[in-house]
């Protein structure tokens, strides 16, 4: 112990000789975990936040297509699905898109048609009953870029060209935004009203079934019964989901493929080849009498101290950039085109797999890179070694 | 001092941090889980199967309810012009079995 902490000594008082070089090492490896670490984090957390949120997602929805595009569907397809054994309630859901000219962002207009309450704090206002007509509840975003105040009038404009105005009742807090940012609630009647939708039509059908094992089978006897819908499963959408905030998909696997890269091409950098300087410091080491073992443990105190620095200062910065500052680096990425972008603020659930995955991935390649090339160097001849 | 003093400190340093965030972490989960049970119910209730997190396009606001052909929805191979989209992977159910 006391020899270790003792070349451990020599392995900081060496790392220092040449700080300007080993601080640059430790500014890119914290770097490199950084971006991987904030990615792993971002992605863990939305993920966990997504699947335990939409679990309250309807079982099944029902759409219809035509010509490969979701199209309208008719009311009439209630009945037809209801008959089917193992169906309970059937509904229309009538929900839409709304592009506001004033602030160039889309919202989703939702038409109310039951009366609605969760236990908790969602809003500022109160809830928009089904005969509040003239009424309307917005999110968060919407309030936000339209500067309105519950109480105040909601402008939209329909399709003729007229001007609708909705008394607001409540606004969405921003703890609910993940999923009421862009909502606009109206009821069912100012929905079809708004839109001039045809009274017959439903956007889509929520189905519920009575055992929530046999949602796939219902979901394929309504596409033998009625070839035309395209039914979505409880499953599939928290698939989506899944799917989506995976690490491996998308942007995030090109950000995490080039973060990787990066560290590859340190540590390939570290393993290929000692310099002149190092190699001379290993000939004099082994002149003097040090053990082979002993520069191996010299080089092994040095990799470790640099990458383990560097692996807790970029976990520890991610952690900070993720769940505090809101990935705000990742954030002009992720947000894209969106206006109405929410302001999320994760819950900081973090997989530590996922951090011993990246200690193994990040600090253990780092050291054996640092060792190898030294113990080419310290098997060799002094002699030799020392004239380069 | 000696150096490997100041450094072994600076490690214990990160890591009492690091297991600190932790423990907030778990704290802030535990607490958080009423407000997750809270928007559990508000899905429920109004009956919503998206994250409203990109609000450019339809496939992008609601990536549960696209239809198959959303990525190229102006017209067959028409180039993706939504930021968001290269964010967002194609479904499952197209990557496995080709969309049958």
């Amino acid at each position: 112990m006391k020899k270790h902490l003792k070349i451990l000594e020599f392995a900081l008082s060496s790392l220092l000789r040449r700080k300007y070089k080993n601080l640059s090492i430790v500014l890119v490896f914290s770097m490199v975990t950084f971006v991987i670490a904030s990615i792993l984090f971002l992605t863990h957390s939305f993920k966990k936040e997504a699947l335990s949120v939409l679990e309250g997602a309807p079982q099944l929805i029902v759409q219809r297509l035509i010509a490969g595009r979701h199209a309208l569907i008719p009311v009439s397809y209630i009945d037809e699905i209801k008959k089917m054994p193992g169906v309970g309630k059937v509904s229309p859901r009538y929900w839409g898109y709304y592009y506001d000219q004033l602030t160039g962002a889309n919202y989703t207009i939702i038409g109310l048609d039951r009366a609605w309450s969760v236990n908790g704090r969602v809003m500022e206002g109160t809830a928009l009953a089904p005969e509040d007509i003239g009424y309307c509840n917005i999110g968060f975003g919407v309030s936000d870029r339209r500067f309105l105040q519950v109480g105040d009038d909601l402008f939209l404009q329909d399709t003729k060209g007229g001007l609708y105005h909705f008394k607001v009742k409540g606004i969405f807090n921003m703890k609910s935004q993940l999923l009421t940012n862009d909502l606009v609630l109206i009821t069912k009647k100012d929905f079809i009203n708004l839109f001039q939708f045809p009274p017959s039509m439903a956007t889509d059908l929520v189905v519920e079934v009575y055992n929530p094992s046999e949602v796939t089978n219902i979901a394929k006897k309504i596409k033998e019964r009625l070839p035309d819908t395209r039914p979505i499963t409880h499953d599939e959408i928290l698939r989506t989901y899944n799917s989506l905030f995976n690490w491996r998909s998308g942007l995030m696997l090109t950000m995490f493929a080039g973060a990787v890269l990066a560290f590859v091409i340190l540590a390939w950098d570290k393993a290929t080849g000692l310099s002149a300087e190092e190699r001379q410091e290993i000939g004099i080491l082994k002149a003097i009498g040090w053990e082979t073992s002993d520069v191996l443990a010299l080089k092994f105190w040095e990799g470790a101290s640099l990458s383990i620095i560097s692996y807790l200062t970029g976990i520890i910065a991610a952690y900070f950039h993720v769940f505090f500052f809101g990935a705000s680096i990742f954030a002009p990425a992720l947000k894209g085109w969106s206006v109405l972008f929410p302001d999320f603020r994760l819950v900081p659930d973090i997989d530590i797999y996922q951090c011993f995955v990246l200690f193994m991935v990040t600090v253990l390649p780092y050291t054996v890179a640092t060792i190898v090339p030294s113990w080419k160097a310290a098997v060799t001849d002094p002699d030799s070694v020392m004239r380069g | 001092m000696k150096k490997y003093i100041v450094f072994i400190g600076i490690v214990v340093i990160e890591i009492v941090i690091f297991l600190g965030l932790l423990l907030y972490g778990i704290d802030k989960v535990s607490e958080k889980k009423a407000e997750l049970n809270t928007l559990r119910q508000l899905a429920h209730e109004l009956r919503l199967t998206d994250f409203s997190i990109w609000t450019e396009a339809r496939y992008t606001r609601h990536p549960s309810q696209a239809d198959w052909f959303s990525a190229f929805q102006d017209y067959p191979s028409s180039v993706e012009h939504f930021p968001a989209g290269s964010i967002i992977p194609p479904p499952e159910l197209i990557l496995k079995e080709g969309g049958s």
